[in-house]
């Protein structure tokens, strides 16, 4: 998949990328020699335990970390020219809604930053509710919808604003399984539909692997790629069943295998 | 409205131990005067009624009974004029304006203030000692020279007054709305930063609303110290009227009745003030969507 320099395909490049925090403890290595390509309209999943650099490589993206060392574009672009571009939408562990805003005003935010008008903003709020099966909730406040609503109205933010990235945190992390398997199929429909791209940080397997057509598997201290799986299920839509299948269990089990070599690594250090 | 109902007997109880206190109190504290003025009258064998009865009506108690402080209040509010130098409603107004007057100073210098102070790292470092020990500075040394200081220059009337209470009153506003306008999580500024928001943006749209709560509340200590600035600058300038200068002419005369009466009126001022702020707060955030409580 690596594919140098020049005009290609590909969403997101980083080469080399490493990222070392300086702590009073002394520097704790986050990231170190990443080196990944994400080709337009794939869903790459980042699995790994926590302190593995899957969430700090997805700030990266997002100009929200700033790498010590190699290379990364956006769309040709600096991840600070990207952002600026207004390049991707993010999606964070947490609703992060704004608690006095109603539900339609929280999805009009980045609309009202970036300059839209008031007529074009109602049509992005009434199809970006639409896209997350959220219209008739409006006019409520955060408070009034369930933690899974929440996180549906904080990805019809990241929507509003047609941007062709997803960067997505462990979206679904704390919601309870019945409903993250629901905004699990409800996601790739999105994703069917939509054609963006997706990077997507998660801790569940079953997860990755049903929604991703390319995992990546990481270990951590330092922060590193131990493995790349290329999905052989479907793209798009895929049925819930679809994780009772041999071809989703191989897939699990490599992915399963690479967690385990990252952690025998950290072992014996 | 149940729960007025289920709130309504404790505080009638401890209503009731309040009073029964005071009462005995007020039985004991002016018992000694008691004793002298019935050596001066040469009575003895006061029945038990009648001793009560004169030690809860002296002209000028050590501690005058609740109901004299109430007749207090009601003969110098109710059955007198209002422009009447008597009245304590002409002069709780007087203090009120100059506590309202001060109020909104400190509001707004206090804001000012905390929004230097956020976007400044060097105003956070230089200002915060300062601010902190123009509060340790008695408000008593402070008010004399003001006022005193403002005359001299030609400004009289309500606005040293005022100031005093602005001086104590932007104090809580600095202190809450520093910590209000810095409560919004590093997720929600991360959110800002990926829309490339501008600083006035993140604070138009995330800092200040998320820092109402804490706006409201600094308020509700400020005007109630407000009160308390105007009223110990109204001890410097006695012509002006006031509640503070009820407060000082009635303790040279010794009319403790009047003081304890002023002080039902102001701490009664305080408390009307302070609800008002409340109400304030409930429209606002029951407009920011706060879930009820």
């Amino acid at each position: 998949m690596a594919t140098d320099g020049g005009k290609t395909n590909n969403v997101v490049e980083a080469k080399g990328l490493g990222l070392t925090f300086k702590t009073n403890d002394g520097d704790v290595v986050a990231l170190s020699d990443v080196n990944l390509d994400i080709g337009k309209g794939e869903f790459v999943s980042f699995i790994g335990p926590s302190g593995c650099g899957k969430t700090t490589f997805l700030r990266v993206m997002a100009d929200l970390e700033q790498p010590t060392s190699g290379s990364i574009s956006i769309n040709g672009m600096t991840p600070e020219e990207a952002r600026k571009s207004r390049a991707y939408g993010y999606v964070f562990q947490a609703p992060a809604l704004f608690p006095w805003r109603t539900i339609e005003r929280n999805v009009a935010l980045p609309l009202e930053i970036m300059g839209y008008s008031e007529a074009e903003k109602k049509e992005r709020i009434a199809r970006t509710m639409e896209l997350v099966n959220l219209a008739g909730f409006e006019r409520k406040f955060p408070w009034q919808l369930s933690g899974g609503m929440q996180q549906r109205a904080s990805i019809a933010r990241a929507l509003a604003f047609d941007a062709d990235l997803l960067l997505m945190d462990e979206p679904f992390g704390a919601l309870d399984e019945i409903v993250r398997d629901h905004l699990n199929s409800e996601l790739l429909k999105l994703f069917a539909r939509t054609k963006k791209t997706i990077a997507f940080v998660t801790h569940s397997i079953p997860e990755a692997v049903y929604l991703s057509t390319k995992i990546v598997v990481m270990s951590p201290r330092p922060g590193r790629v131990t493995d790349i799986i290329e999905s052989t299920l479907p793209p798009g839509e895929r049925p819930l069943d679809i994780r009772e299948t041999p071809e989703f269990l191989e897939i699990a089990h490599r992915v399963r295998d690479g967690l385990r070599a990252g952690h025998s690594y950290e072992e014996h250090v | 409205m149940q729960r007025t109902g289920g709130n309504a007997i404790p505080v009638l109880i401890v209503l009731a131990v309040l009073l029964i206190v005071w009462y005995g109190a007020a039985t004991l504290m002016n018992a000694p005067w008691q004793s002298i003025l019935y050596e001066r009258a040469g009575t003895t064998d006061v029945p038990l009624l009648q001793y009560l009865a004169d030690v809860w009506s002296q002209a000028k108690p050590i501690l005058p009974a609740p109901h004299q402080v109430v007749q207090e209040v009601w003969t110098n509010s109710v059955l007198q004029e209002v422009t009447s130098k008597r009245s304590f409603v002409y002069h709780a107004s007087i203090t009120l304006s100059a506590t309202v007057a001060g109020f909104i100073l400190g509001t707004v210098l206090g804001l000012g203030l905390a929004v230097l102070i956020l976007h400044n790292e060097a105003m956070n470092r230089s200002l915060m000692p300062w601010i902190i020990a123009s509060q340790t500075i008695p408000i008593l040394a402070i008010a004399p020279m003001l006022v005193v200081g403002l005359n001299a220059v030609g400004v009289t009337g309500l606005f040293p007054k005022a100031l005093i209470s602005t001086y104590l009153s932007f104090f809580p506003v600095v202190v809450g709305m520093v910590k209000g306008l810095r409560s919004p999580d590093q997720m929600q500024l991360d959110l800002m930063h990926t829309y490339n928001a501008s600083r006035f943006e993140v604070f138009t749209k995330l800092r200040w609303p998320a820092a109402m709560p804490f706006l409201f509340a600094s308020m509700k200590v400020g005007i109630a110290i407000a009160l308390i600035g105007a009223l110990v600058a109204e001890l410097t300038n006695t012509a002006a009227g006031g509640l503070g200068v009820r407060l000082l002419t009635g303790s040279y005369n010794g009319q403790t009745i009047t003081i304890w009466g002023v002080l039902f009126v102001a701490a009664t001022l305080a408390a009307v003030l302070v609800i008002a702020v409340g109400l304030a707060e409930k429209l606002v955030m029951r407009k920011m969507g706060q879930a009820p409580a």
